[in-house]
């Protein structure tokens, strides 16, 4: 029964971490390749949750949804990079997270003006609602079992792009020295924009895809972008590896923090204490083994090699 | 000289306005117009906007106007707004504040400038107790009186081994503590969730394995959309009941939808409750606005129309506060909830209702179906610490 709990508990570990990733990766790359704090990424998961809600009660077809959320976020992270953030590559960090953030401000208040201040109605496709027994006595929402699925499909695929196609090596070569990249011929303005479209699109299919289980609304993306900046932070910057078994540390520690400290400290001192101390603990986890990561390795689990 | 002259005429200018009888009274709408508590405020403004039109532009007889500040849903921005509306706009009224955090920051400025507050939404426990003053004036609710009201009902239905669960902030332990005052049956836990959680999978795998009689919850706004559609999709739905306080209605139903089907909640009002006053308000606001109101936009239209029948005792004339506040405690609100009578610390005392989530007939437009009262005549339990010294 405990153990079973646990195996639980992980499950949801992981499929947090898979939708953590999908938004990690992104934004690892476009620090990676460009060296560019993009704090505005937040705001595509927020606008694929919104095009999908959106689309799918007017269709009547979540599939209808999640492909315009997908072709919707792709364009509109293309227009940002053509827009905005093409103009920032060569400036400071500082101007960078100003920009970025002014990005996000803006689209805040955009979705509100198009699609008004309340949460829009997304609910989960009535052919992934329901229960999945994964082991006897051990049933699991299906649509989180579909989550984890087509996250880790996403993820095999960025992997074989990366590792197998030339896009992919121009892609490992602007990590480790885009001038060197730039010098040999290759369009890297071209080379950013893809990147940076893909990434948008990535943000978006984690957003399409928390639409039905949170809230669809204004300023959505920020939790889960500052828990991205954890993962890449943790997984090193500009690893696609290194995000992925961060984004999964990262959801199995949250898991396994929320629901085991409480009976843990409960073994140490009053149950009322626990009550108290458990959920302030189990919020600071992330972030304490962050910091364990940056004293051991400041440069995070997998860094790229750089020169 | 010049000096001397130049004074008299900036005081004269200063003192000439306070002889008009007819001014301009101006009341200060200061709610969450941003973010993810925007929802709420759009409904305080729009509800105190209608009973403004209602009431021909006019309070108390004395023409009107409406300011508004967004607060952001921060304790010190709300406090910026609140100032710059007392000290540049002479606003004599504030009204809205959603959160109880900004209310607590608000009220002191509010009190040392002589201004009313009429708050519209929370009621934390210290501005219902020791904290009460004269200028502090409440249509809507103290937090403790819905939870106190559902504890009561499932005290009531010998209901046993339940799961409580709020997020971690003041208003979120004032709700258990609230619900635990009348509730007398077991607890299985007591989980307190991060304000900013958005995921509750890992806890209700938790309560799945505990496997209650009930679950017990306060989660307001978009918080409450995640838990509620979550606890559905773990399969929870229908099989352990859900009890929630300020956290299935108007505001979070359209985003719901089937998810809140059979779960409870109480409160003080509905669109539903049966009284005239009620039901051309009700009519009014979604002929002019296209959504259902909630008890956001009913307590904020009280406020504003208790502003009204209070100042009629001064003829709409805001330089005599003393008089004001007594005309407030005196006034003869015909209130949408109802009977409305204001309890020693100036929060109201009425009915708390049980509501049962349901599809209206033939639609599949989520309601708060009335099922019975809980608690007539309610108090809030903090007025007996209230000295209105």
């Amino acid at each position: 029964m405990i153990s079973l709990l646990l195996i639980e508990q992980a499950l949801n570990g992981v499929q947090f971490g898979i939708m953590l990733f999908l938004i990690a990766a992104g934004l690892t790359l476009v620090f990676g390749i460009m060296n560019l704090i993009n704090l505005a990424h937040g705001v595509l998961y927020m606008v694929g949750a919104y095009i999908c809600a959106s689309v799918t009660q007017a269709s009547g077809s979540f599939l209808q949804g999640a492909a315009a959320a997908l072709v919707g976020t792709l364009i509109i992270g293309v227009l940002i990079e053509l827009g905005v953030f093409r103009r920032l590559y060569t400036r400071t960090h500082l101007d960078q997270v100003l920009a970025t953030f002014g990005v996000t401000l803006f689209f805040n208040e955009f979705v509100r003006i198009v699609w008004g201040p309340a949460a829009l109605y997304a609910a989960v496709p009535p052919f992934l609602a329901g229960q999945v027994q994964l082991l006897p006595g051990l049933s699991f929402p299906a649509y989180r079992v579909a989550i984890m699925v087509a996250g880790l499909c996403a993820a095999a695929a960025l992997y074989a792009v990366i590792t197998y196609t030339r896009l992919g090596m121009l892609i490992r070569a602007g990590a480790s020295n885009r001038v060197m990249v730039a010098a040999l011929g290759v369009n890297i303005k071209l080379l950013y924009t893809v990147v940076f479209g893909v990434g948008a699109a990535l943000a978006g299919f984690a957003g399409l895809m928390a639409g039905p289980l949170l809230t669809v609304e204004s300023g959505m993306g920020s939790d889960m972008l500052i828990l991205s900046l954890v993962v890449i932070t943790i997984g090193g910057v500009g690893s696609i590896r290194g995000a992925l078994v961060a984004s999964l540390l990262v959801g199995i520690v949250d898991a396994m923090g929320r629901s085991l400290l409480r009976p843990a400290l409960a073994g140490l001192m009053s149950q009322s204490a626990a009550d108290n101390a458990a959920p302030a603990i189990a919020s600071m986890l992330v972030y304490v083994l962050m910091a364990l990561v940056l004293l051991l390795r400041p440069q995070g689990l997998f860094p790229p090699l750089t020169r | 000289m010049k000096v001397v002259g130049a004074l008299a005429l900036s005081l004269g200018y200063l003192i000439a306005p306070a002889a008009h009888a007819a001014e301009t009274v101006k009341v200060g709408l200061v709610t969450t117009l941003s973010g993810p508590g925007g929802v709420m405020g759009r409904h305080h403004k729009d509800g105190a906007d209608l009973a403004l039109e209602e009431l021909g532009g006019k309070l108390g007889g004395a023409p009107a106007e409406i300011l508004y500040g967004d607060d952001q849903q921060k304790p010190d921005v709300g406090r910026q707004v609140v100032d710059g509306m007392l000290k540049r706009d002479k606003v004599k009224f504030i009204t809205g504040i959603v959160f109880s955090n900004v209310l607590l920051a608000v009220q002191k400025p509010i009190i040392n400038a002589g201004a009313i507050l009429v708050a519209a939404s929370g009621g934390p426990s210290e501005t219902a107790g020791e904290q009460c003053s004269p200028n502090i004036f409440s249509t809507s609710w103290q937090n403790d009186q819905a939870p106190e009201a559902m504890g009561a009902y499932m005290r009531d239905q010998k209901i046993s081994d339940v799961v409580i669960m709020a997020p971690n902030y003041a208003a979120g332990k004032d709700m258990l503590a609230g619900f635990k005052r009348n509730f007398d049956g077991k607890i299985l836990a007591e989980i307190y969730t991060n304000f900013t959680q958005a995921d509750y999978q890992s806890e209700l795998s938790q309560i799945r394995s505990l496997n209650p009689k009930a679950v017990f919850v306060f989660y307001p706004g978009g918080l409450g959309i995640q838990f509620v559609k979550q606890y559905a999709q773990t399969g929870l739905q229908g099989k352990i009941p859900l009890f929630s306080v300020y956290t299935q209605n108007e505001t979070t139903l359209p985003a719901l939808g089937a998810a809140a089907d059979g779960n409870f909640e109480a409160g003080f009002w509905s669109p539903d409750v049966k009284n005239p006053v009620n039901e051309a308000f009700v009519a009014a606001f979604q002929k002019k606005y296209g959504y259902v109101p909630s008890e956001y936009a009913a307590a904020s239209y009280d406020a504003i129309r208790l502003i009204d029948s209070g100042l009629k005792a001064t003829g709409g004339a805001t330089t005599d506060t003393a008089a004001i506040i007594r005309g407030l405690e005196t006034a003869e609100l015909k209130s949408v909830r109802g009977a409305f009578k204001l309890n020693t610390n100036h929060f109201p005392v009425q009915d708390f209702y049980l509501f049962k989530l349901a599809k209206r007939d033939g639609t599949d437009t989520m309601y708060r179906k009335m099922e019975r009262v809980i608690l007539p005549a309610h108090a809030d339990f903090y007025a007996k610490n209230c000295s209105m010294k």
